[in-house]
């Protein structure tokens, strides 16, 4: 009995350990942190990425890539990303503390 | 959802007790990563972070981390040495064991590194990131020796501080020369950035003074916003000699301070030489560097192409479209962390998608920057079409200003996420 409650919780395990995968920093998103500090401490005029709404991150982008918002280095770095990538990178991003 | 891993974990390692004595031992999978630099101590950093239970050892000679990028304004007298300078205590808190010793040795067959002391640690995946070694053998009359009279400051450190006392000390009316280097090296713009701070050092200082940059190549990174700043603020300070122009220096005599190229003999008051580089020792050591002197790898996972579970990022590998700068070698290693946690776990990593970024500062208030997106395609690092490049040359002249100041911005983030 003790040997099937095992599996049981081995197979429980397992199943949880491709949900977490599946939360891991989409394509990019990694890049991000090297300008836009994860932790609050850091003072940079940079903005922050974590916490912020996602809808927010992909409106931005999308203007840094249309050239309605001129940036001084996000509109040739937004240009690299499809409108999925970017909503991918930006969702995780929502829910980073 | 972000604790579900190591809840997981947690469960795992209780419900396996018996039946899993790897686990039930606190065994888990070991990685030993070999450098501590931006590409090593990321990468260590973000194993661990991607599964605890990963024994992770960073290997590094120094106990202390001395940063490259921005020590141009060290030598250019505006920073002091000291804000370059980084200690692993906060790498070592997150769970990382640091080991302070040369890596001497690499057994890809035993899977196991050799350190300075004799012992020896055993992996089930290597991350190499050993950066750039100087060729003394690539300059005829320029080795170690003569880089204690004509520094290179290629490596931050003692010849960033002896490059700016020389500096310091010629006379007003003075020439400084910088060689430059074919590609590949480490830093692409470095040379052009340190050509342009040592000018900004001379005009406010010592103006009757002039920096030559003689150069093995043609073009080089953000060359047109370069030329354009150069214009603008150091007219009389600063001049560029190509390679069509007679810049490849081929020699050097360190008795005399004499660079000599195909036309000419330069005499220098203050010579820094940048010679050419190629991946360090312990990369060949390892078979993991090709006849070029750097590592191939593959472009999803950082797996050196020449011998398995090694990987390979930062400065030492061939990286595509990528180059060598410490925003790279970051980007790099969070990839290949994601990559060899997912290896780990019997599950295949996902394509990636990377970013370069990379500042010069070419004056206190004038910043210019080259970005890049990158995605792995037929095999290598490939540029993704459409997008990066230079900061535009007609900007407005706030921008140089707001980019100098993100540049400041980008250091603190950067050291802040590896070293902090």
């Amino acid at each position: 009995m003790d040997a099937t409650r095992i599996i049981v919780a081995a197979a429980i395990a397992l199943a949880s350990a491709s949900v977490a995968h599946a939360a891991d920093a989409p394509p990019g998103a990694a890049s991000c942190s090297g300008c836009h500090a994860a932790s609050a401490s850091v003072q940079t005029p940079v903005p922050p990425l974590n916490g912020r709404p996602a809808a927010d991150t992909v409106s931005q982008m999308a203007e840094f890539k249309s050239g309605a918002r001129k940036g001084t280095i996000m509109d040739r770095i937004a240009k690299g990303f499809t409108e999925d990538e970017t909503r991918a990178i930006a969702t995780w991003y929502e829910q980073q503390k | 959802m972000r604790t579900t891993r190591r809840q997981f974990l947690k469960t795992a390692s209780a419900a396996a007790l018996l039946p899993m004595p790897a686990i039930a031992q606190g065994a888990g999978p070991k990685v030993v990563v070999i450098g501590g630099g931006f590409a090593g101590a990321s990468a260590a950093r973000f194993i661990k972070k991607g599964n605890p239970q990963i024994g992770v050892t960073l290997v590094e000679a120094n106990p202390t981390f001395t940063a490259c990028p921005f020590s141009n304004l060290v030598i250019g007298g505006l920073r002091d040495l000291r804000a370059q300078q980084f200690g692993y205590d906060k790498i070592a808190a997150s769970g990382v064991t640091v080991a302070i010793q040369p890596a001497t040795g690499v057994d890809a067959q035993g899977r196991s590194v050799t350190l300075g002391n004799g012992s020896k640690l055993s992996y089930d995946r290597l991350v190499m990131a050993p950066g750039v070694d100087l060729r003394w053998d690539a300059l005829p009359g320029y080795t170690e020796r003569e880089a204690d009279v004509m520094p290179h400051a290629w490596k931050a450190g003692e010849q960033t501080l002896l490059l700016r006392s020389q500096l310091e000390s010629m006379a007003d009316g003075g020439t400084v020369i910088i060689s430059a280097p074919a590609n590949p090296f480490r830093c692409p713009p470095g040379p052009y950035e340190r050509a342009s701070l040592i000018a900004h050092y001379l005009k406010t200082r010592k103006p009757k003074s002039k920096v030559i940059i003689l150069d093995a190549k043609d073009a080089f990174s953000k060359q047109r916003a370069f030329q354009q700043a150069w214009q603008q603020l150091y007219p009389d300070h600063l001049e560029w000699v190509s390679l069509s122009k007679g810049g490849k220096v081929n020699s050097v005599d360190a008795s005399t301070k004499t660079l000599k190229t195909d036309f000419s003999d330069f005499k220098a008051d203050v010579a820094n030489i940048v010679p050419p580089q190629r991946a360090a020792a312990i990369a060949q050591i390892a078979g993991v560097a090709d006849r070029t002197g750097w590592c191939p790898i593959d472009p999803v996972t950082f797996e050196s192409k020449l011998v398995p579970n090694i990987h390979v990022v930062g400065d030492a590998g061939i990286m595509g479209g990528m180059p060598k700068s410490a925003f790279s070698a970051n980007s790099q290693a969070k990839v290949c962390a994601a990559a060899v946690t997912a290896l780990l776990a019997g599950q295949t990593p996902v394509e990636p998608r990377l970013i370069n970024t990379c500042y010069s500062v070419v004056a206190p208030d004038y910043g210019i920057t080259v970005a890049g997106v990158y995605r792995p395609k037929d095999g290598v690092l490939a540029d993704v079409e459409g997008a990066g490049g230079v900061s535009p040359l007609d900007a407005p002249r706030e921008n140089r200003a707001l980019e100098a100041q993100f540049a400041d911005g980008w250091f603190k983030t950067i050291t802040g996420e590896v070293f902090g």
